[in-house]
């Protein structure tokens, strides 16, 4: 471990010292997420949604090998029968399954955007912590690719049409587009090729994902995690072992956020849904307004963006726009010139950091409903500001601003008057003074 | 470097989409859209109120029954059921003599083979078949439909924004087409063989008003069958055959809402218990931090004094 106060693991029973000789799993378990990993001492909940992301990938996981055992990927109607009536109907608790299932994927994407919004706020992607951040958006990347899948997979009228539009993108690049379109889909429309690859793909990428989720946790351990402040470690009051405070605090707010989640499961399991998907799926009749799933909505806003044949069509453009909006954030770490990490201590940034979160949110609002002139236009000015924000004003801010003044350790900006001498009075009261107490004793 | 070329690309992707925007606004104003008889004539779903709606809701076993009585009376005669079983009405109250009657009884035969020659051939329906469609298939149906295909009704609540209530408007919201949309819109009068009703989407629908008067079906449980009730009635009965474990879904949600709840506040009361600790302990300065009780407990016990800490 990075620090030299992490606590080295210590064999309790003769059973622990001879597995630790031979194969030491439980010392990689104790230094990863145990006593023996050093944690910034302040923290925020901000912090907890890191944690809540490995909880949901594992009931994705969960759920979705459990859903497997009664899924039949046929594209004539079975697999629509088989969520729909099979599942929801026949299998015990199958509807638990597959409502926590839907609601699961959502909800994974809610703690990862609040993840991934922290990270931008915090500066959590600068230097030493650059590879955390790139395998995080490996993860997203493959999160997306999974969930896309997935949600292909009942078969319903977006599930059709959705995989169409979708795949579709590729075709928008000239030469090699079409092949690749109909190499991904096994034919030239979505059949019982794409449901039978898909349904194989969507099973094996969360494993993926879960072994990209050990290398970014590996990568967050060099330099261990980042806080509030941006403020390096300095020694060991600045931290405190993750167990038993931080598996505490993870375990209150996890319970607080699964509450929520088993609130929409239960109460409006398809509030975040479309209607549109409990139709089978029919290639003669298209849906009014084709939307893929929310959480994708700002990228298809910014895909929609674009109407002008300028140069280029207008669908390369928003397919090259959409692609681009998302590996730029690979580049995020190089394209932020300022030195400081937390948002916390940077006035201008700060300002454009929010500005940010409603740019996305109104690009959201721009791609999940039908278009009108109205919102095709909000969606273009949204699309605008999110590429200048990370392209030119991000390197730009980075130059011109004055950072304020930076605390000189993490455990000097949580002190709260805690030193003996200006301790508050309410606890002052409380303690003997100060030299008498062992010459009392004695 | 990266950032010279992130700043060319960032421009560019601006430059084209200010061209889409201000050509956007440019056609929008030269060539204003022109509106549409569907979207200033459609209406949003009435209010319905259910048995079944808000976290504690309840199927009521007996509207479910009249609703499946308007079923199997009216809309079977061209919609099908194709996720439900025979057996499942026994959840809305039908006993099991009354379920396999029912099967038997139903107008609709199940397709079958002839046991002898193999020969295609219908069978009555037994309480493991699901209800079987009115029509062979999608064919036959758009045939005997003026083209238009009768949706299956098994997913219908969930497959239509608005749900239940969205059913309920459907069906009792046929009216003659108003004289201001053919004021405004005189093109868009309803083509022959289909009905206005501003809750579809497009206004024109091809399905004929299926609860024409009241006492249409007669109930067997004395409720007064008006064309409004039974529209409810069968809204209803949708909504279970969308989703008959609903009932069943909000009972345990609440069990499960009460237990994280409660997990929740007994870990929220060891996460403060911990820190309360770890909060003031930011060194071991002063006399309260248990490294400094520690020693001053170790102290004592070698002096053999007892302390109270």
């Amino acid at each position: 471990m990075s620090f030299s106060w992490a606590k080295p693991y210590e064999p309790k029973s003769a059973l622990a010292r001879w597995m630790d000789d031979r194969m030491p799993l439980p010392r990689l378990v104790y230094g990863a997420i145990g006593g023996g990993y050093p944690v910034p001492r302040n923290l925020n909940y901000f912090w907890n949604f890191g944690v809540l992301a490995g909880i949901f990938l594992t009931i994705q996981i969960v759920t979705g090998i459990v859903l497997a055992m009664h899924f039949m990927a046929s594209a004539d109607g079975g697999a629509f029968n088989t969520v729909n009536q099979l599942i929801m109907r026949d299998v015990n608790a199958g509807w638990l399954l597959r409502y926590a299932h839907m609601n699961g994927a959502s909800f994974f994407f809610i703690v990862t955007y609040i993840h991934i919004f922290r990270g931008l706020y915090y500066g959590s992607y600068k230097a030493p912590r650059e590879l955390v951040w790139m395998l995080g958006l490996v993860i997203y990347l493959l999160m997306m690719a999974t969930a896309f899948m997935g949600y292909v997979l009942p078969w319903g009228q977006m599930s059709y049409w959705g995989a169409q539009v979708i795949t579709g993108f590729f075709s928008a690049f000239p030469l090699v587009g079409e092949p690749i379109r109909v190499w991904l889909l096994g034919g030239y429309a979505p059949d019982q090729a794409t449901v039978t690859r898909f349904f194989s793909l969507h099973y094996l990428l969360p494993f993926v994902i879960f072994g990209v989720v050990i290398l970014h946790i590996w990568a967050l351990h060099i330099p261990g995690s980042s806080n509030p402040t941006g403020v390096d470690v300095k020694n060991e009051r600045d931290t405190l072992p993750f167990h038993p405070f931080y598996t505490a605090k993870d375990g209150w707010f996890a319970g607080a956020f699964l509450t929520l989640f088993v609130i929409v499961t239960y109460f409006a399991p398809d509030y975040l849904g479309h209607p549109d998907n409990y139709i089978p799926a029919n290639p003669l009749s298209t849906p009014a307004h084709i939307v893929p799933e929310w959480y994708f909505w700002p990228f298809y806003a910014i895909l929609k963006s674009f109407t002008v044949n300028f140069v280029l069509p207008a669908k390369l453009w928003g397919v090259l726009a959409m692609f681009s909006s998302i590996l730029l954030l690979f580049l995020l770490p190089w394209l932020d010139t300022s030195p400081v990490r937390s948002g916390n201590y940077r006035p201008i940034f700060k300002r454009f950091f929010w500005l940010l979160v409603i740019d996305v949110a109104l690009l959201g609002w721009a791609g999940g409903f039908a278009p009108t002139p109205m919102r095709v236009a909000v969606g273009q000015a949204a699309t605008i500001y999110y590429f200048l924000h990370f392209l030119v004003i991000l390197p730009i801010v980075g130059r011109i601003e004055t950072p304020l003044p930076l605390p000189d350790s993490i455990s000097s900006s949580v002190l709260h008057g805690e030193d003996a001498e200006s301790a508050p009075a309410a606890i002052a009261s409380k303690r003997p003074p100060r030299a008498k107490t062992v010459t009392a004793a004695n | 470097m990266i950032r010279v070329f992130g700043f060319l690309v960032g421009i560019t992707f601006a430059g084209v989409l200010l061209i889409s925007l201000i050509s956007g606004v440019a056609t929008y104003f030269a060539d204003p859209p022109a509106a549409l008889a569907s979207t200033v004539f459609h209406e949003e779903p009435k209010a319905l109120h259910l048995t079944s709606d808000g976290p504690f809701g309840k199927f009521d076993n007996r509207q479910l029954q009249r609703g499946f009585q308007v079923f199997s009376e009216v809309c079977t005669a061209c919609h099908s059921l194709k996720l439900v079983a025979f057996r499942d009405l026994k959840q809305i109250g039908y006993n099991e003599p009354e379920v396999k009657k029912i099967a038997s009884d139903w107008k609709i035969q199940v397709p079958s083979i002839n046991d002898q020659t193999g020969e295609p051939a219908t069978r009555p329906a037994i309480m493991s078949d699901t209800f079987p469609a009115p029509f062979a298939n999608e064919v036959a149906a758009r045939a005997a439909n003026n083209n238009a295909l009768p949706p299956d009704l098994s997913l219908i609540t969930k497959a239509r924004e608005g749900g239940a209530a969205y059913v309920y408007s459907l069906i009792t919201g046929y009216q003659t087409q108003p004289a201001a949309l053919l004021k405004q819109f005189p093109d868009a009068k309803t083509p022959d063989g289909l009905y206005y009703n501003p809750y579809f989407a497009n206004l024109n629908i091809a399905m004929p008003p299926p609860l024409t008067s009241n006492g249409q079906v007669s109930y067997a449980d004395g409720t007064n069958p008006t064309v409004d009730q039974m529209a409810k009635d069968i809204a209803a009965f949708l909504v279970w055959t969308a989703e008959p474990d609903l009932a069943r879904r909000h009972a345990d949600g609440i069990a499960v809402t009460i237990f994280l709840l409660f997990a929740t506040v007994l870990g929220y009361m060891a996460y403060t218990q911990l820190w309360a600790e770890a909060k003031r302990k930011v060194a071991p300065v002063g006399p309260l931090d248990s490294a400094n009780k520690a020693r001053r407990s170790r102290a004592a016990r070698a002096a053999r004094i007892t302390t109270s800490g």
